[in-house]
């Protein structure tokens, strides 16, 4: 199936653009991202502080079914624009990866759909390009929720 | 058994990807590796012996000790560059997508 989501990575620069259309209206789009209890769904995580407001902090963290974290994040909150922007660092904890700069654009394209523009800055070209190497660092924790929840399943 | 190891099986364990990510900027030997855990250390060599199998660490050796690199050649062969990146973003998004119609129709 084609994906929606979009990635631009031109070759030896320290940024890259992640763009997605979502079948929701833009208020949806918007909540998704600065409602604690919705924000800890999609991403699979535990929200542990969301202060999504100009020099706010926020942190989460995932932890395995044995209740050891395997993987934290936090960042601060530079500015939000209901319903039209965010800007913010993230930052992964007990990593050697340091703090990027996230530009987070949300356009309504019409009653039903919108779309996100996530501009991602990278301390350097060749820390972005080790993001990219490891997906597995900022989200295959999410995989694995799932491969768990699908191994219960077929146990049950 | 001589079970034939690959990267997908490799980086589906939390363990093997927090190693993965302490040594993709510099490469460590398996005691500063294991420092990191609290996992008992031969779970920790098990973990390093299986990611060397599938190429995912190289092993070189300096002086009496053995260093582990991280090999993003094995990385690029899951997929190209960018395509693992995006997948992940995609589920991710999907999953905003199916929460906030939920939600929307809870409403």
């Amino acid at each position: 199936m084609e994906l929606k989501t979009r990635i631009s990575a031109e070759e030896g620069k320290q940024d890259l653009t992640i763009t997605r259309e979502f079948d929701l209206p833009i208020d949806l789009l918007f909540k998704a991202y600065t409602v604690p209890e919705l924000f800890e769904q999609w991403m699979g995580t535990k929200v542990l502080q969301f202060e999504m407001r100009p020099h706010g902090g926020y942190r989460f963290e995932t932890s395995d079914p044995a209740g050891n974290v395997v993987f934290s994040a936090n960042g601060t909150i530079h500015r939000v624009v209901p319903e039209s922007e965010i800007i913010r660092t993230f930052e992964m904890e007990n990593t050697p990866f340091p703090v990027q700069l996230e530009y987070l654009e949300f356009h309504s394209l019409g009653i039903w759909t919108s779309k996100l523009t996530m501009h991602i800055v990278y301390r350097s070209s060749e820390i972005r390009d080790q993001m990219l190497k490891l997906p597995f660092a900022q989200g295959l924790n999410m995989a694995h929720n799932r491969l768990e929840a699908i191994a219960k399943d077929s146990i049950n | 058994m001589n079970l034939r190891r690959d990267v997908f099986q490799a980086i589906a364990d939390p363990t093997r990807r927090a190693i993965l990510m302490l040594v993709a900027t510099q490469s460590m030997t398996a005691g500063a590796i294991a420092a990191n855990f609290d996992t008992a250390r031969p779970t920790v060599s098990k973990h390093l012996q299986i990611l060397t199998e599938c190429e995912l660490l190289r092993q070189e050796q300096s002086g009496r000790e053995i260093h582990y690199h991280f090999n993003p050649q094995t990385m690029k062969q899951v997929a190209d560059f960018i395509e693992p990146f995006r997948q992940l973003w995609d589920e991710r998004f999907n999953r905003l997508e199916d929460l906030m119609k939920q939600f929307k129709s809870n409403k």
